[in-house]
């Protein structure tokens, strides 16, 4: 969309200069000014641009932690408490890198959600999918790391059990393993290793994002009625109607995100994590941070063998096929149609399938045992039909809704029958979120 | 050699191949050291054997030392632990081979076999939960064994995988009786 349709005019002599040897503010102008976006993006459009705001935020807030933080098995956890204690606003900084965490996790959640409500992973924005599960999967190994820095209890047994999906794989399974731990069991190696990997993976994610904002800036944004861009009266102008949309959302987004920063910042951590590791005691209950909870109820799901594949490698392959199907959402999904507005069966299917995400992560954070484990398999039965059943299926029994012709006749029928906007006080032409 | 004659391998065909070979090796060799530092590192492997009195353990005590990073639990095992772990029949067991390195890798998972020769009220074993590697707690769960408190395994009274994810009995590391009251393991 952005190529060949620069409507750049330098005006200044500066300008002139630049546009001429490195065409830099042409860039920006075209990208974030001029750039057309469909004129009826709701909020949950706007959790791109707060996912670029919190990478950011956890950049900067990891750098300056790094400078006062000591990656070695006897000092970690010490130096920890010391930035809590000593460092000068040392605990606001840990505590928006720790809760930053988290919020990445919710933003990026609503995101992928968002895409699968209204089929934005449909031809021709597969590969932009893709790249963003690629993020996702950074996030995870990133979020992951990142947790064993403090060296607590949490931390430690946190990394036994994921590494310890590696030696599930036949014949070279514990050889990984060493490699990942750097001995036979999580030590000094293994956090060293950790520290460099989290400290360079979010600069791999931020290489990653260009990657998807570029694609996304070649095929265009989605939209909610999932019709593609016809005219120019179906898109505004990035600012300032997008600007402003954004920047509200990130506002409401950084308030929650600042209330649990000053009122509840240890809500989404474990109290385990502030006793030191020790190598030779197991926590009573071990859970991982609550973003990979629904794949932990499924890893554990699978108590039973497989014919020739045991119940541990089972669990593990369950739980990373969980994350594969993401990638092959775009092709699972067989439907014309790509927002669920105009597929009544698919929006029922799509909330079950929330409802069922969100069960699996209730059920990750209970014990493993009782009628836990029945609920858990049930749950992963279904999180897995609904990628390799629903998804396929529907589409091809599902009489879909009538679609609008254009955004714009979308956009009109609807505040029609809102009732919202009096004729001809049309200034903002967007519907409301 | 004409020029038109593309089709038959010709001394630029085997050199472009080498080159590409070439190149693939030292691909390969550049990037080896970057993977070899990260196996365990010289210091790690520097196996020392650890011995440990176990004059104190009465039957129905256990300690725990640590080796290789992880615990190794020594267990005198009570006249009643012992029966339990003969009871049991071999078809029952999730895992029917021993873990022991101690005895030949396909030797069958009998309570005798879990132990050493002459002492078989003595259990020692990693103590480390064959699913995940956390370490499960002593004389808990439904056979009177090992519970692990992450994923909900249980071993009975010779370490055995009973019920739970786990696939394989707790390891039995090398060891041995270097007096009636030492344990040499390693």
């Amino acid at each position: 969309m952005s190529e060949g349709h620069s409507t750049y005019t330098p005006k200044t002599g500066i300008e002139r200069w630049f546009d001429a040897r490195m065409p830099l503010p042409r860039l920006v102008y075209d990208s974030f000014i001029a750039y057309p976006v469909p004129r009826n993006l709701n909020y949950a459009w706007t959790f791109g641009g707060i996912l670029a705001i919190m990478l950011v935020a956890q950049i900067l807030t990891g750098i300056v932690l790094a400078m006062h933080y000591t990656p070695d098995s006897v000092l970690a956890f010490d130096s920890v408490e010391k930035i809590m204690r000593d460092v000068n606003s040392g605990w606001l900084l840990r505590y928006l890198h720790s809760n930053g965490a988290s919020f990445f996790f919710v933003a990026v959640y609503i995101h992928i959600f968002r895409g699968l409500y209204y089929g934005s992973y449909k031809a021709p924005r597969e590969l932009l999918w893709i790249l963003g599960c690629i993020i996702y999967l950074l996030m995870m190994a990133t979020g992951f790391m990142g947790y064993v820095l403090p060296w607590g209890q949490m931390s430690f047994w946190g990394a036994t059990v994921i590494t310890g999906f590696f030696s599930a794989i036949p014949l070279v399974g514990d050889w990984i393993q060493q490699l990942l731990l750097g001995g036979f069991a999580v030590d000094n190696p293994t956090l060293n290793r950790f520290f460099a990997l989290h400290y360079l993976l979010p600069f791999m994610i931020a290489g990653v994002v260009v990657l998807h904002v570029w694609a996304l800036h070649v095929v265009g944004q989605s939209n909610p009625t999932g019709i593609e861009v016809k005219s120019k009266t179906d898109t505004v102008a990035f600012t300032p109607y997008a600007t402003i949309k954004d920047a509200f959302g990130m506002l409401v987004f950084l308030f929650i995100f600042a209330y649990f920063v000053f009122y509840l910042p240890n809500f989404l951590g474990h109290p385990d994590n502030y006793t030191v590791a020790n190598p030779l005691k197991t926590p009573a209950h071990i859970v991982p941070e609550w973003y990979f909870l629904p794949f932990y109820a499924i890893l554990r799901a699978i108590t039973f063998n497989i014919g020739p594949i045991n119940s541990k490698l089972g669990g593990v392959l369950c739980m990373f096929g969980a994350i594969a199907m993401l990638f092959l959402v775009p092709w699972l999904d067989t439907s014309k149609v790509r927002s669920a507005v105009y597929r009544p069966w698919y929006k029922l299917f799509f909330w079950l399938f929330v409802a069922d995400a969100v069960l699996l992560g209730w059920l990750g954070s209970q014990p493993a045992e009782g009628s836990y484990v029945f609920m858990a398999q049930m749950a992963t039965l279904f999180y897995f039909a609904f990628f390799l059943v629903v998804l396929p299926v529907l589409g091809l029994i599902e009489t879909p809704r009538r679609l609008p012709n254009s955004i714009t006749e979308a956009v009109l029928e609807k505040n029609k029958g809102g009732g919202h906007h009096p004729a001809g006080a049309t200034a903002a032409p967007e519907i409301k979120g | 050699m004409s020029a038109t004659d593309i089709h038959d391998p010709n001394r630029r065909d085997f050199l472009y191949v080498a080159t590409g070979m070439a190149a693939v090796v030292g691909a390969g060799a550049v990037a080896w050291p970057f993977i070899d530092q990260m196996r365990p590192d010289a210091s790690t492997l520097a196996l020392a054997s650890v011995e440990v009195d176990v004059a104190s353990l009465t039957p129905g005590m256990s300690l725990v030392v640590k080796w290789r990073g992880k615990p190794v639990v020594v267990r005198n095992r009570t006249e009643q632990e012992m029966k339990d772990g003969e009871a049991v029949n071999l078809a029952d067991l999730k895992d029917p081979i021993a873990r022991n390195e101690n005895l030949p890798a396909d030797a069958p998972a009998t309570d005798a076999n879990r132990t050493t020769p002459g002492k078989e009220a003595w259990m020692v074993m990693v103590q480390v939960c064959t699913h995940l590697g956390c370490i499960p707690l002593g004389q808990e769960g439904e056979f009177g064994g090992w519970f692990c408190p992450c994923h909900g395994s249980v071993y009975d009274t010779a370490g055995r995988i009973r019920k739970g994810p786990a696939p394989e009995n707790m390891l039995v590391p090398v060891f041995q009786f270097i007096s009636d009251t030492k344990i040499r393991i390693g």
